[in-house]
């Protein structure tokens, strides 16, 4: 078919940038292993409470600067409720929900995933800075999503 | 100007498109000042019970019915007068889909159905709500047959070897609707309707979301294509041009059917139960939907360009003064066209695999589709409706409206502008889509967007100005305005332009390529969502 000498130039130019941004968010992922939170792991989402480790859900200490988190996320609050951890910590976040669809999300970081019931979602975050970091549902809840949310705070 | 008869089928459509669209507005502005912290809803309404209405008739019935009504409209043009199945048919959808909207609109207003319009399980809403939208999809398809019945009597009755661009794009769209529907209704029947009833327990929620956005992303392409029809077809006539190539057009359109399916992971990448791998093979399907909208890009500006030069300008931009700005059916969608550049941009940002964990469910997205199917794609159906109605009602586009159109325009324009560009900023800061006005007991972070959410409500109140003034135009040219001919414009083929290879008619070859596409993106992720799935889960009501 025939396509006009300009045209070809403007798809060829267009296709190499995109070839060079699926390069980049190609190697991100597979070579830097910067990749979507993808957790395989399911869970009866009715029988969350009494499975472990979210029968009982908190903040563990896991190693040096390592802090493993298990969240349950429900209508309309996440537990636990608080927790604190000192600067330069790496927080392994654990979370499933018990009801319906949650988010999960630290503004101003890019911690943010979906809690789907009957799956477990993993994400972890190095928190250099101190403060209270807000962590806030973004997937629509129910009347009460706007008020589910609970802070992390990182001490100096 | 066409047969009488099809135009009271297009007609209906068009005016259940323009109610719901204010209804819908009248929705989206109450939203906008609750956001904002300044305003509380009388009578105990709740704010997601408001964004479904806007959610659902905006996005679904808005586009649908003004895209059947045009689809319509233009068929009749090109192909002829409709033959008598494939009106009865239209007809029969028309009623189904009336139906179903009418119903849906109810239990979200009676409070029953607060789900919003992507109605993720297990949030459950009422049984009828379900059915409502069977009805919509259903009708839909029955428009969706009786427009291939039409190009196939077309066809076999004139003997032509190739059918109208028109009606090529038209049978294209609803192709790519209808095999996009499938997931839908598939959910809906399999899943949602047993479950809400109460015939089943549980649902299998990662699967209930998957078959929605194998839907939900075409659901795009589908709103897209109906304006680049205006684009192609209506706007080189408009502006004294002619049209680029047929051939690439139609190649863009069945891009467009290949592309655009096997995509919709890329609106679950932040979610469990999917292997990265997969999400990382649909994220670069997605890019491939790009390439037919640059070429459409590169079409436009060439016909912007060569019809410029024909009217004598010299200079390397000098053709862009002698468009004819003046004309609310060039500067409609020629303003949804330049507002596509960033809206595109930004489409690119939210598939990326990673850039996404930035922006995912923050009021960015809502930005972004306000740039896409609230800016190009409507004012490029608002550029329509100022010709198609007096057309369709044998009236005239005076020159008052034009100029009244034209202000519609710029209104929307900066209404937009305000609006979207607010939504991007503090999306950007993490501020979460679909959420009612909240400081998150007076978090410093909530507080900053405050500001940003004030901006908001203005941006909205201008756009709400725009509706009314376009409900006004509107009103004016199906009963009010002169009687005489309004042109329905079909643009011409460039003489120079090649003949189009007959391949691209090959609808066997193309559903066929597209199936296979969506087979090899779907089958093996499906299959471990069915093996590897979690017990489902029991319905919730919590509004």
């Amino acid at each position: 078919m025939h396509i006009h000498k300009y045209e070809k130039i403007w798809l060829w130019a267009g296709a190499a940038c995109l070839t060079l941004f699926l390069l980049i968010v190609g190697v991100s992922a597979f070579a830097m292993g910067d990749q979507p939170p993808s957790h395989m792991e399911t869970i009866d989402p009715e029988k969350v409470v009494v499975t472990a480790p979210f029968d009982k859900p908190g903040l563990t200490r896991v190693g040096e600067k390592q802090y493993e988190a298990v969240m349950l996320a429900q209508a309309f609050t996440y537990t636990p409720s608080k927790m604190s951890v000192p600067k330069g910590s790496t927080v392994h976040f654990k979370v499933t929900s018990t009801d319906v669809v949650h988010g999960f999300e630290i503004p101003a970081t890019n911690v943010n995933m979906m809690v789907t019931p009957g799956y477990v979602s993993k994400i972890s975050y190095t928190f250099k800075k101190p403060g209270k970091y807000l962590i806030l549902c973004n997937e629509y809840c129910g009347a009460g999503h706007q008020v589910m949310a609970v802070t992390l705070e990182v001490t100096a | 100007m066409i047969d009488r008869r099809d135009a009271s089928l297009s007609l209906s459509f068009l005016t259940v498109s323009f109610v719901s669209l204010l209804i819908g507005a009248i929705a989206g502005l109450l939203q906008t000042f609750v956001r904002s912290g300044a305003f509380e809803l009388p009578f105990s309404i709740g704010y997601y019970q408001l964004l479904t209405a806007h959610g659902v008739l905006l996005a679904l019935i808005f586009t649908t019915f003004f895209i059947l009504g045009f689809l319509y409209a233009g068929i009749s043009k090109t192909m002829g007068t409709l033959y008598d199945v494939p009106r009865r048919t239209g007809w029969l959808g028309f009623v189904m889909m009336t139906f179903g909207t009418i119903l849906a609109t109810v239990f979200i207003l009676l409070n029953k159905a607060t789900v919003l319009y992507t109605f993720y399980a297990p949030l459950q809403a009422s049984p009828w709500f379900y059915v409502a939208l069977v009805h919509v999809v259903v009708g839909s398809w029955l428009c969706a047959f009786s427009m291939w019945n039409q190009y196939y009597i077309w066809k076999s009755r004139t003997k032509n070897k190739l059918s109208p661009l028109f009606s090529y794009m038209a049978v294209m769209t609803m192709t790519l609707w209808f095999v996009a529907t499938l997931g839908l209704a598939a959910t809906v029947l399999l899943q949602f309707i047993p479950w809400s009833i109460g015939w089943v327990e549980k649902i299998d929620i990662l699967i209930s979301r998957t078959l929605f956005w194998y839907f939900g992303h075409p659901l795009v392409y589908f709103w897209l294509l109906p304006a680049y029809m205006c684009w192609y077809v209506v706007i080189p006539k408009i502006i004294g041009g002619k049209i680029f190539s047929d051939a690439l057009a139609r190649l863009s359109f069945v891009l467009f059917l290949l592309f655009s399916i096997p995509v919709g992971f890329h609106h679950q990448l932040l979610e469990p139960g999917i292997a990265h791998t997969w999400k990382f093979f649909q994220v670069v399907l997605t890019f491939m939907v790009i390439v037919p909208s640059l070429m459409t890009a590169f079409s436009m500006f060439a016909v912007f360009e060569t019809a410029g030069r024909k009217k004598g300008t010299k200079g390397l931009f000098t053709w862009i003064k002698v468009l004819p700005w003046g004309d609310v059916r060039f500067f409609a969608p020629m303003m949804g066209m330049l507002i596509f550049i960033p809206a595109g941009a930004g489409g690119i940002i939210n598939a990326s695999h990673q850039l996404n964990q930035v922006i995912h469910n923050t009021l960015w997205v809502t930005g972004h589709f306000h740039l896409t199917v609230a800016s190009t794609v409507a004012l490029t159906f608002f550029g329509i409706g100022y010709w198609l109605i007096p057309h369709l009602t044998g009236r005239t586009l005076t020159s008052r409206m034009n100029k009244l159109g034209i202000v519609q325009t710029i209104l929307w324009t900066v209404g937009m502008t305000i609006m979207s560009g607010a939504m991007h900023a503090v999306g950007l800061f993490g501020a979460p889509r679909r959420t009612s006005y909240t400081t998150y007991t007076g978090h410093p972070q909530a507080i900053d967007w405050i500001p940003y959410q004030i901006a908001m409500a203005i941006g909205g109140t201008i756009l709400f100005l725009a509706i009314i003034l376009l409900m006004y135009i509107v009103w004016f040219l199906a009963f009010k305005a002169p009687i005489g001919i309004t042109e329905f414009p079909i643009g011409e083929v460039e003489e120079g332009a090649l003949s189009t290879p007959a391949v691209l008619e090959n609808w066997k070859l193309w559903v066929g390529i597209s199936g296979a596409l969506i087979l090899i993106a779907y089958t093996i992720p499906f299959w471990h969502m069915i093996q590897h799935a979690p017990p489902g889960s029991p319905g919730y009501k919590f509004w």
